[in-house]
Formats: C-alpha cells, sequence, structure tokens
C-alpha cells in the first residue's frame, strides 16, 4: 500500500489547474478528497505522474441559492452538504443522501465534484443528481460547458467529461414545494457502498402523481435513472398497483453483478423493496 | 492522613486491589497517542523490507530475476530462497510441527504467499522494487476444497510423498493421502457408535464454522539489529511470546540465546494473529545480518488479510444422541479442519486440533468420540486461536448448534434442554467423556438467572404472537431468540501435558519492592490490550497490602522480564496471576519475618491485616508494608539478607474453566436479509474478578469480534484460490453504529485450584458470542423448517435463507 512517486502542482485557479491537465495529457489527475483515488494509488492501479490538488481554488468552493437553483462547487464537502441551512430548506433530499455515505471522517473530506465526476457506480450521489435532474459544468482548454448528470454516465468510470476538464459545479433545478422526497440505502455497514439504493421524489396534486422522479445506485455500471418508472407513477394515484408497476419497471432497467454483497437475484429483490419503502416515505411527505 | 485513623475498608480501598474496578493505568498514553508499537521503532540508518508476493495460489516459481529491482536507488538487497539456504532459512518449523517456506522454495502454495524480500534504504524505494522483480510462475492445478483436497490427484506438498509417491508419516502419526496432515482421534469410537445406534433419538447436522481472521488493529511487524560489534541481535516485534519467539530464534539461526534479545513493545491486539513465526520476522533478521544495518518490517492491511494466520475453517459432522425426554446419552463428531499450505496452527503439541475435545460443552455426556482430520489446501496457513483458547471457540459453536439441532428433533424448549443436561454443581470437578477435569461451575444458578433477567418466557410469548403475525401478513419481521451456555477451558497449561515446541506451558513473575514500599512487577505474558499493567498490580497491592498506583508492570523485554510462554488462550490470569500472587506470597512470608523483629514477637505472634502486619491480639502494635520494606534494606536482621524480592515460575495443576450464559434477541426484515439486534444479555463467570471494569470491557470487545464474525466476517476464496475479502471494505470489522449495547452479568464461581480462584475472561464473550448469535438467526427461522445454515449471516444469506423456505412469496 505504497504508491509510486509523482508530482505535486497545487495551483490556486481553475485555469491554471486546467492548463496543468492539458501540458501532461492523460499523466495528470486532478484530485479532491482523495477517497477513490488514493486507494488507487497505494494499491498501485492508479499510476499517475503529476497529481494535481484543487483544494486551494475558492472557486470550486460554496453553495449558492440563485432564483429556482442552488449550485454547489465541485469542493464542497459531504459534511458541508449534511450542515447548509440552504439546502435543507431548498433540496433537503441531499442531506437525507449524504448522511448514509460512509462515515463522519470520510464526509468531512469527501467531496461532492469528486463523488459525481469519478463515475463510480457505487457512489451516491451520481443517482441522486440523476433523479434531481442537476447538470454539471465542465471548465476545459475551450471554455466552459454544461453537461446533464443524465447524460453524464457512459460506463463505469467513463463519463462524458475530458480528460483536460474539470467538473467545477453542480446546478440544481429546485424542486417544487411540497415536493416528497427520500433516499433510502441498504449496505452491510457503515463505510459500505450500497447493496441497493434509490432516491425518489415525487409530487402529488389532487390524489395523483403530478411528478416523479426515480433513480438507484448501484445496480448498474451507471447510475439507473428508471423513466419508464417514473412514467408508471404519472397521473396514478399511488396505490399498490401504481408503485407495483413503477418498481416492476425500475428493476427492469437495472444489471446488477453479483459481489460479495450477494447474487443478482438478491440484488434486485432488495432493490425493488428498498425502491417500494422510498416511493412510500416520499409519498408520506408530498403535500 | 494518618494510618491509625482509617478505617480497615478506607485501608483496603487505598489499596485498589483485586474488586476495584481501577481505572487502565495504560489508557493515558493510549488515547493520547504516545504508544510505541514497532512501526514508532526509528533507529539510525534503519532499512526497511517489503515482500514480493504470489499472486497465484498454487504456482511453481520457474525463475526470479532480481536486476531490474536492484537498480532502483536506495535498493540494497533482493532477498530469495536462494539466498537463505545457504543459512537453513529458507524454511522454519510452525508451531504444529510443521515447517513452512520462509520465502517461496520453487513453488507458491497460496494466494500472498512471500516470494523475495526487497531492502531498501525507505519503504517508497523497496515498494518500487518489488514491483520490479520479475518471477515466471507456472500455474498448477488449485486446490481450495478440503474434502476435494483428500481425494484428489493434485499433491501439495512435495515433502509429504515418498519416491514412490506414497504418503510419508506426518508429524502426528500417518497420513492416508499426500494432502492428509493428520487424524486426531480422542474418546471412544465404538461405545459412541453403540450408542447412536441404540438411542431413542439421534439428531444429525453438518455444522460449518468459516474462515475467518483475527485482523488487529496493528498489523504484524519487526525490526531486527544485529550489532556485529558486540554480536547481540535484539528484535522488536508484534509478539505474543517474546520469550517463546527468542528461543526458537535461537535454535534457527544458532545465534546463542543470550545474544538475543527479543521485545514486544505496545501491541495493538493480537487475537492469536501475532502468536506464530512469520516469514516477516525471519527475513528482517537475515537482512539485519546481512546488511549489518536495522532493518524494519511491517506488513499493511491486505497482507495481514492474505497471509498471516486466519482462524477456525472447521467442517464439524456432528451426530448427538438422546433419550426421548431429552437427556443426551452419546456426542459424536468428525472435523474435516483446512489448515491452508503449511500445518502453522498455534496449539500445544499433543493438540494437534487444539482443545477441539472440549466439544461436549456444559453438558453431563456420558459417552462422546471426536476425530479431527487436518488437510492442506491452497489457502494461507494459520488455524490460530482468534479470542479464545486453541480450537475452544469451533468447539463452542459445535456444541451449542448440536444442541439446537437436538431441541427442534425433540421438539423441546432449547433452554429447557440445555438445562435438564448441564453438568451439576455437586459434580465438579467433572470428568468429560473426552479427557478434560472441569474445575468448578454453578451451571444451573447461571442459566436460571440469564433466563428470568431477560424474561424468557415472556420473549416466547412474544415471539408467539410475531409468528402469528408474520403468518397473517401483518409483519415482515422475524423476532429470533438466541441462546447459550458455554465452557471454556484455558490457562494453558500444566507443563506434564501443554508445550509448545517442546516449551513448557508455565509462567512468571518477579516483584521486586523498594525501599520505600513502592515496586516492579515483571511477567513473561504481554498485555495486548487486555490491562495487564492496572490488573496484575491490583493482584499484588491485595497481596502484600501496597496501593496499586505505586506498582509498577514491565512486561514483553526478554533481557528483563522472567521466561514465560506469553498472552494468548486466556492463559495470563490463570497462569502468570497465579504466579504474580505466588511471588507476592513469598514476598509477604519475608515481611512477616521482618515484621515481627521489628514488633520484638515471635513470627507466628502477627498476623496479616490488609497492608500491614499487627500483633495479634494487639491491632495497635503493627508495622505497615510500606514500613518493612524500608527495614528490609536498611537494618540489619539477624538471619535475614537484605531485600525484598521474589520470583514465582507458576505450573498450573490444571486448567481453568470459565463458563457464561448468553442470551441475544434480534429482528430479522426477511425482505432485506437485515438482522437487527435488540438486545444482548452476556452472564459470565470467570471465577474472582480482578477488575469488574476492564472484565466488563473485554466482554463488550469480545462479543463485538463474535458479532462481527457471527454476522459477516469471513476471508473467502474464489475457486482459482484468490482471496475475495482482502480489504476491509469487504472483511467486515463493526463500527459503533453497527454495535449493539450489552448487558452485563456475573456469577462468582472460584477456581479451586488457583491462588486467587480466578479463570480468565478475555476470551469468553467470543467463544459464547458467536453461537449466540448464530443461534438467534437460526431461532427465528426455527418454526419455518429451518434446523441449520452456515455462517456468517450476512444479507444476502439471511435473505436466502428466508427464499428457501419459501417466505418470499
Amino acid at each position: 500500500m505504497i504508491p509510486a512517486g509523482f508530482e505535486y502542482h497545487r495551483p490556486s485557479d481553475i485555469a491554471s489547474a486546467v492548463s496543468i491537465l492539458q501540458e501532461h495529457g492523460d499523466e495528470a489527475r486532478v484530485i479532491a478528497g482523495g477517497h477513490s483515488l488514493i486507494p488507487m494509488m497505494k494499491l498501485r492501479m492508479a499510476d499517475m505522474g503529476h497529481l494535481i490538488d484543487l483544494q486551494d481554488i475558492d472557486a470550486l468552493k460554496g453553495i449558492s441559492l440563485m432564483g429556482d437553483t442552488v449550485t454547489i462547487g465541485a469542493m464542497v464537502t459531504q459534511h458541508e452538504l449534511i450542515t447548509s441551512a440552504t439546502l435543507a430548506n431548498a433540496v433537503p433530499i441531499i442531506k437525507e443522501a449524504a448522511l448514509l455515505i460512509a462515515d463522519p471522517q470520510v464526509r468531512y473530506v469527501g467531496t461532492v465534484g469528486g463523488n459525481v465526476a469519478n463515475g463510480d457506480p457505487g457512489n451516491d450521489m451520481p443517482g441522486l443528481m440523476q433523479c434531481l435532474n442537476a447538470s454539471y459544468e465542465l471548465s476545459g482548454p475551450d471554455g466552459t460547458r454544461t453537461v446533464a448528470a443524465r447524460e453524464f454516465y457512459e460506463a463505469a468510470y467513463f463519463t462524458a467529461r475530458d480528460d483536460e476538464e474539470i467538473l467545477t459545479r453542480i446546478h440544481i433545478p429546485v424542486p417544487a414545494a411540497g415536493t416528497g422526497y427520500a433516499y433510502e440505502k441498504q449496505k452491510r455497514k457503515i463505510g459500505d457502498y450500497a447493496t441497493a439504493a434509490s432516491a425518489v421524489m415525487l409530487r402529488v396534486v389532487d390524489g395523483v402523481c403530478a411528478e416523479a422522479s426515480i433513480a438507484m445506485t448501484n445496480l448498474a455500471d451507471t447510475p439507473v435513472f428508471a423513466e419508464a418508472a417514473s412514467a408508471a407513477l404519472y397521473g396514478r394515484a399511488l396505490d399498490d398497483a401504481a408503485i407495483g408497476d413503477a418498481v416492476s419497471a425500475a428493476i427492469e432497467a437495472t444489471d446488477p453483478v453479483a459481489d460479495n454483497r450477494g447474487p443478482v437475484e438478491f440484488k434486485k429483490h432488495v432493490a425493488s423493496v428498498i425502491l417500494r419503502r422510498a416511493i412510500d416515505r416520499a409519498a408520506s411527505r408530498a403535500s | 492522613m494518618n494510618e491509625q485513623t482509617l478505617t480497615p475498608e478506607q485501608r483496603a480501598a487505598n489499596l485498589k486491589g483485586m474488586g476495584s474496578s481501577r481505572k487502565r493505568v495504560e489508557d493515558v498514553r493510549f488515547t493520547q497517542g504516545k504508544g510505541n508499537y514497532v512501526d514508532d521503532i526509528k533507529l539510525d540508518g534503519m532499512l526497511f523490507g517489503d515482500f514480493v508476493r504470489s499472486p497465484y495460489a498454487h504456482a511453481r516459481v520457474v525463475s526470479i530475476n532480481t536486476e531490474e529491482a536492484m537498480k532502483v536507488p536506495g535498493v540494497v538487497a533482493v532477498l530469495t530462497a536462494e539466498d537463505l539456504a545457504p543459512l537453513g532459512l529458507h524454511w522454519m518449523p510452525t508451531l504444529a510441527g510443521d515447517k513452512q517456506m520462509v520465502l517461496a522454495d520453487g513453488k507458491v502454495l497460496f494466494q500472498g504467499q512471500e516470494v523475495a524480500f526487497v531492502v531498501a534504504e525507505d519503504r517508497y524505494a523497496a515498494a518500487d522494487a518489488a514491483e520490479l522483480v520479475e518471477v515466471d510462475y507456472e500455474e498448477l492445478p488449485v486446490v481450495v476444497d478440503p474434502f476435494e483436497a483428500l481425494k484428489s490427484d493434485v499433491v501439495l506438498r512435495e515433502d509429504t510423498v515418498d519416491e514412490n509417491g506414497n504418503a510419508t508419516e506426518g508429524a502426528h502419526g500417518p497420513r492416508n493421502h499426500p494432502n492428509h496432515i493428520f487424524t486426531w482421534e480422542q474418546g471412544e469410537k465404538e461405545a459412541t457408535e453403540a450408542v447412536l445406534s441404540e438411542a431413542d433419538v439421534v439428531a444429525e447436522e453438518m455444522v460449518y464454522y468459516h474462515r475467518t481472521h483475527p485482523c488487529p488493529l496493528e498489523t504484524c511487524g519487526s525490526v531486527a539489529s544485529m550489532d556485529k560489534v558486540t554480536g547481540k541481535l535484539t528484535l522488536w516485534g508484534t509478539f505474543q511470546a517474546p520469550h517463546a519467539i527468542r528461543t526458537v530464534v535461537s535454535l534457527i539461526s544458532g545465534i546463542a540465546e543470550h545474544n538475543i534479545r527479543v521485545i514486544s513493545p505496545d501491541i495493538g491486539g493480537g487475537f492469536g494473529n501475532k502468536v506464530g513465526a512469520y516469514a516477516g520476522y525471519v527475513c528482517s533478521v537475515v537482512a539485519s545480518i546481512v546488511t549489518g544495518k536495522p532493518v524494519k518490517w511491517v506488513e499493511d492491511r491486505m497482507e495481514n488479510l492474505m497471509s498471516t494466520a486466519f482462524a477456525r475453517d472447521y467442517w464439524m459432522k456432528g451426530k448427538i444422541a438422546a433419550t426421548k425426554d431429552g437427556k443426551i446419552t452419546g456426542l459424536w463428531c468428525h472435523t474435516t479442519a483446512d489448515h491452508g499450505g503449511f500445518d502453522a496452527c498455534a496449539d500445544p503439541t499433543k493438540f494437534p486440533a487444539g482443545f477441539m475435545n472440549i466439544c461436549t460443552g456444559s453438558y453431563d455426556i456420558p459417552t462422546a468420540y471426536l476425530a479431527v482430520e487436518g488437510v492442506y489446501t491452497n489457502k494461507a496457513p494459520g488455524g490460530v486461536a482468534y479470542r479464545c483458547s486453541f480450537r475452544v471457540t469451533e468447539a463452542a459453536y459445535f456444541i451449542e448448534r448440536m444442541i439446537e439441532v437436538l431441541a427442534i428433533k425433540l421438539n423441546m424448549d432449547a433452554a429447557e434442554l440445555r438445562r435438564i443436561n448441564f453438568i451439576k454443581k455437586d459434580q465438579f470437578p467433572y470428568q468429560s467423556a473426552l479427557g478434560w477435569e472441569y474445575d468448578s461451575g454453578d451451571y444451573h444458578t447461571a442459566w436460571d438467572k440469564a433466563l428470568e433477567s431477560v424474561g424468557y418466557d415472556k420473549l416466547r410469548v412474544e415471539q408467539a404472537q410475531q409468528i402469528e403475525d408474520f403468518k397473517a401478513g401483518k409483519t415482515r419481521k422475524l423476532m429470533g431468540i438466541g441462546l447459550t451456555h458455554f465452557t471454556e477451558i484455558v490457562g494453558a497449561g500444566p507443563v506434564k501435558n501443554c508445550d509448545i515446541l517442546g516449551l513448557g506451558m508455565f509462567d512468571s513473575c518477579e516483584i521486586r519492592i523498594h525501599p520505600t514500599g513502592s515496586a516492579i512487577a515483571r511477567l513473561g505474558t504481554i498485555s495486548q490490550g487486555q490491562g495487564h499493567a492496572t490488573t496484575f498490580a491490583q493482584i499484588i497491592a491485595s497481596e502484600i497490602g501496597l496501593p496499586a498506583d505505586d506498582i509498577t508492570l514491565e512486561e514483553g523485554d526478554t533481557d528483563t522480564a522472567p521466561y514465560g510462554l506469553g498472552t494468548y488462550g486466556s492463559r495470563s490470569t490463570p497462569v502468570a496471576g497465579a504466579a504474580t500472587a505466588m511471588a507476592a506470597r513469598k514476598i509477604r512470608a519475608k515481611a512477616q519475618m521482618i515484621a515481627a523483629y521489628l514488633l520484638e514477637v515471635h513470627d507466628d505472634d502477627v498476623e496479616w491485616d490488609i497492608d500491614r502486619f499487627a500483633v495479634k491480639g494487639a491491632p495497635e502494635r503493627f508495622k505497615t508494608m510500606k514500613e518493612i520494606a524500608f527495614a528490609a534494606y536498611n537494618q540489619a536482621i539477624p538471619g535475614l539478607e537484605p531485600g525484598l524480592e521474589a520470583v514465582s515460575y507458576y505450573d498450573p495443576p490444571n486448567m481453568t474453566y470459565p463458563f457464561g450464559a448468553y442470551i441475544c434477541v434480534l429482528d430479522i426484515d426477511v425482505d432485506t436479509g437485515e438482522a437487527d439486534i435488540r438486545s444482548f444479555y452476556a452472564l459470565d463467570d470467570c471465577g474472582t474478578r480482578i477488575n469488574p471494569m476492564i472484565i466488563e470491557g473485554q466482554v463488550h470487545g469480545g462479543l463485538t469480534e463474535a458479532l462481527a464474525i457471527a454476522m459477516g466476517q469471513e476471508i473467502a476464496y474464489d475457486e482459482m484460490g484468490n482471496v475475495k475479502t482482502g480489504t476491509l471494505m469487504d472483511f467486515f470489522i463493526p463500527t459503533a453504529w453497527e454495535t449493539p449495547n450489552y448487558i452485563t452479568d456475573h456469577t462468582t464461581t472460584p477456581s479451586p485450584h488457583h491462588p486467587i480462584g480466578a479463570k480468565g475472561v478475555g476470551e469468553s464473550p467470543n467463544v459464547g458470542g458467536v453461537p449466540c448469535f448464530s443461534n438467534a438467526v437460526h431461532d427465528a427461522f426455527r418454526p419455518f423448517g429451518l434446523t441449520q445454515t452456515h455462517m456468517p449471516h450476512d444479507h444476502w444469506r439471511i435473505w436466502k435463507t428466508a427464499n428457501d423456505l419459501g417466505l418470499h412469496g
């Protein structure tokens, strides 16, 4: 568990970080909280000559609410997500999900940007961001562009981000008042990735579902945004039949692999159970 | 305060002796990060070693090329078996009478096996160079299943066959197959089979106790420093038995024993993982001899889980016979023991399966038979006693599962079945069918207290209602009530039948009283978190009347401590604790003569009173121990040598037999497989209690390890022999979140043969906890037809049980 040697860079603005990336190409990686990258380096599974530490870049920090959009800097820690009053009011599901990530020590250092940018299907934030229809701001040599979270993930560790780009900010549309939400996660222990996790947002008007958004975590090589499941709820009363249809549609969209947590059959069953619970809880919170 | 004005109770309290919940003196440094562990040792010019390890579970090593590795700046040497062979150190003896490769000698037998040792000026250079050592492997067929191994044509060990391909004699008798290590039989085979064939009822099951790992917080490591001027080797290391290591190093290296100093500094948990000898220790010594510089080796977590000693991995086939009203008449057990590539179990020489023959447990079983068959497979060696006395946890799990299986067969309540079969109080000392003499016990009292404390009858009523509710679709939760009554066998042991590598398993204590009435005591044991410096001082305080706070404890330095066999198998209190009391009594005997002289009376006319000798019938005339200590050094006393010190080497007459009654209540989510521990009650009887707070801490720690083992912790391999659980992401260590609250309780049945009646407690909660958690899971599914399933009871296995029983609709 001793990493190979590397050059350490600590730029103080985004442009400098991008130019170091440009200079060294795939020899360089940016590091945020390091919870994914450092273990890989210690295992010598990630071997790069240049490590670009983003912690001195102030432009990557902070949480703000502008109009109907919440903007979260990539270097905001999970701990800050949990303690932000702005988020607690505007998008409370983020706190509920962040509390289920690892443990307090990890959350003091682990960042939301690292969590969404790494493309690890085990991370909780990508699925949550898809559920919330967030978009990611990317800065590169050609300037800045925005990619929807629902379009960002291509395969495990492969995303729409170019090698010379840095994910700088996350923009989240503030859900309408009265939107019900729930984040459910089953894991073997504190610090584990999900056996299955699901994020649910839904709105109920006049007894029928007016809006639904469902995403699931660690059940495929990317987060699973289950459009068909949302559609199954839309326009219907949230009764057993509707929820059953949504759950079936969501599970249909998953493609889990067997690992130490258990075989595929088990994971799909657990996913269906926790998704049902998440829908129930979100419905109970909708007003 | 004037000693004359204190009441006897105040004087006793001031000593903080036995029975006091004195705070742990070790914690001042541990909680401030001021401990001194092996990796804290830094010496001038120190080099670092790192291993090249095998990625394969079974392969021939065709060649090793170290050329590129040697070019890395800072690299000093790369050792292979070829370099060690001239010294005769390419293999080393194991504690089980086998031998083990230090570095791969032509082949590798498990994934993670040590192949080459890189020595460099810093850790980074060593790791860089280790990557560049080119090893050419030729893969061989892998055998991971012990039953398969005994039928396989694949011979793991070339030294187990003769030139005709026939299995040779092993360390413990004939082999019936090249991959067979030994078969150890105890009890009466034919008589037991006769009982089974004639019994009203026989229950039969395969009970598997899976492979796991002690995984102490601090991994294993050593620093060797060979001083070429004085010829003295100093070896710091994570050793649970420093003196034994010194003797073994002397025997295998040829360095005279007086020229070897072994030091165990602070140890961050052992749990059996640090009893054996590892390749890293040997390589650090050789590298220091070769380079003339100190060499440090410290393994990382993955290396620890993959290569240093595992625990358990016993397949225990059992048959238990009883009358139709539940009186047990016989027990039969055949165990297939997966030992991995080398037999490196830590067991006394005459016990290749440890004390597995304690498997009749707490029950009066008249006839029994046990056979244990050891097998080589392509897995890491070990088989250590993970927070238990040698194989006692396996034995307790076996019998406590078999009792439950029998209860199902008899359609009886498992608490009642235990009660009618317990060894009765008046049967002690009790001779078991498998050869042990239980020293003392009062199982019925403990059992009744436990059942009453948890409200057992009410719990069963609640459970019955919950089952009704479940069947009616009102809940998806099932309630499980886990019962266990365990009997341990600890404190190895009497030298007449207990030795390790020929070293008798006595232990020792030396006490020196200083002139001002404080003291230092040194023992042959070594604390790894048990709090010896706290508790042993309490024994001395009670025995000789000096405050525990004024007594320093030292362990772990073989140049200063008296010879002893170390700390494991809950032996410190039963053996070294006894030596401590005996040494203190020698001091008190001399103190009595000094006091009598000072008081100008006959020796027999003074009597001991808490912290002083007083004249019989005239308690106002006394000499305190403190006064006596000063006089011992500074006053000429006719017929007595100056000074006040003593040493005791204690060879215990018998083992001690702690016991306990545990009850766990949990709720299972049938749909997700999650188990929520609702409550856990642990009654321990460890004989005389030295420090109740430390006992409670030991019980909490042991129960949490038991929780881990029962509910998720395992070392799992795939069919290629790859370790699937090599990091703490997959190897379950509970955090505070997963750990339930425990309720602790006790009864006190002193050991009749121990000087202070103490039996040992550190390992009881692991021994009793594992079957208790597991029985609770089984109990939840009993109404739906489950008889036996295997640990660990992680979410997926519990879910599978529910699924197999048709509970998912």
